[in-house]
């Protein structure tokens, strides 16, 4: 099954965040091995070389790292994990923020139905 | 680096009419790349020029620093828009007759794409069903090990499930240092294995520029852009 992919965003961005939600979410476990460029590619249904490229600046970033011959693996460091999962909480909360802004809420009312909510889920 | 193809100041003519004027494109190793543009456009008759199947009215067309040529139909993969198989033929006679017209055929592969289809390698072409003749046809040139591939129209007219087979197909087949060209107005199924694409209008490149650079400077797809650049 392809990935679901935005049309209106680069590829290689929305790839590096796919996967960025595998590892926070522990789909990839600290430590492990990542499927090769060319296994994703096919199972995202995307390009080979958007998916290197996507791998390439996670490296970049620390959260995966490239051993000569053995292929990638996720970062071994709970710290860079946890940074990873404030930093991706914080971009969907500016989201949210924004879209209640849009529907003209104020932020006293969107906290108050943001705890209704809580509530009811318990 | 030396380039794959290149195309410079490229015109075609039938009697009056211009199917290609002064076109310029050059490709390299190692990319999959769109050819987009409506019908008309010229898509086609690129693709017969760079297969020698035309020849040029200006300009010129090289393939590794060679005209078209012996050489040259070595290191391309053509998918026609029509097939010119004999429809006759069975599945495994057809793959006897490329494993023994091109030193670059691989029969082992050609067999097991052909196992993972579940088709019957004895079966005549005729019998297969639309879907499953241009499936057959994407596999025996993806079993050959070439530098340029070029497919035209490689998705039209099937449906959505044998288009991801193909599209998987692709993938899968595309080694790092060969070039993919893909002709096809099915922008949006292709859109994601793409890393460039070309835009035609009237024999003449519109647009030359990598999906993710279109995404970021446009915020669109290129679908959307395409049906923008060439709205009626």
């Amino acid at each position: 099954m392809a990935w679901a992919l935005d049309n209106d965003r680069p590829i290689y961005l929305q790839l590096m965040e796919r996967i960025q939600m595998d590892i926070v979410s522990g789909n990839y476990p600290l430590g492990g091995k990542l499927p090769s460029v060319r296994e994703l590619a096919l199972d995202a249904a995307v390009n080979p070389n958007t998916m290197q490229k996507a791998l390439s600046e996670l490296e970049r970033s620390g959260i995966v790292y490239a051993q000569r011959t053995s292929g990638r693996f996720i970062t071994e460091d709970e710290h860079m994990l946890k940074e990873l999962k404030a930093q991706l909480a914080s971009e969907h909360i500016k989201e949210f923020l924004s879209k209640m802004r849009q529907l003209g809420l104020k932020e006293s009312e969107t906290l108050e139905l943001i705890k209704h909510a809580i509530k009811e889920d318990n | 680096m030396e380039m794959l193809l290149e195309c410079r100041n490229l015109s075609k003519k039938y009697r009056n009419f211009c199917a290609l004027s002064d076109l310029n494109l050059s490709l390299k190793h190692g990319e999959i790349v769109g050819l987009l543009g409506p019908n008309g456009s010229g898509k086609t008759t690129l693709i017969k020029l760079i297969n020698g199947l035309l020849s040029p009215s200006s300009g010129e067309v090289l393939i590794n620093n060679q005209a078209p040529g012996i050489e040259s139909k070595r290191i391309i993969a053509y998918l026609p828009e029509r097939s010119y198989l004999n429809s006759w033929m069975k599945i495994n006679d057809i793959i006897s007759y490329f494993d023994d017209f091109y030193d670059n055929f691989s029969k082992e592969r050609a067999y097991t794409m052909l196992d993972k289809l579940h088709l019957d390698p004895s079966r005549r072409l005729r019998t297969l069903s639309k879907g499953d003749k241009e499936k057959v046809q994407l596999i025996l040139v993806m079993s050959r090990d070439a530098d340029l591939y070029i497919l035209d129209e490689p998705i039209g007219g099937v449906d959505p499930a044998a288009r991801d087979y193909i599209l998987n197909t692709i993938i899968t087949n595309y080694n790092e240092n060969a070039t993919i060209l893909i002709s096809t107005h099915l922008i949006s199924d292709i859109e994601n294995i793409l890393d460039r694409v070309i835009f035609i209008k009237n024999g003449q490149v519109v647009l030359n520029s990598s999906v993710d650079e279109i995404r970021t400077q446009h915020g669109q797809s290129v679908n959307a852009l395409f049906r923008e650049v060439f709205r009626c």
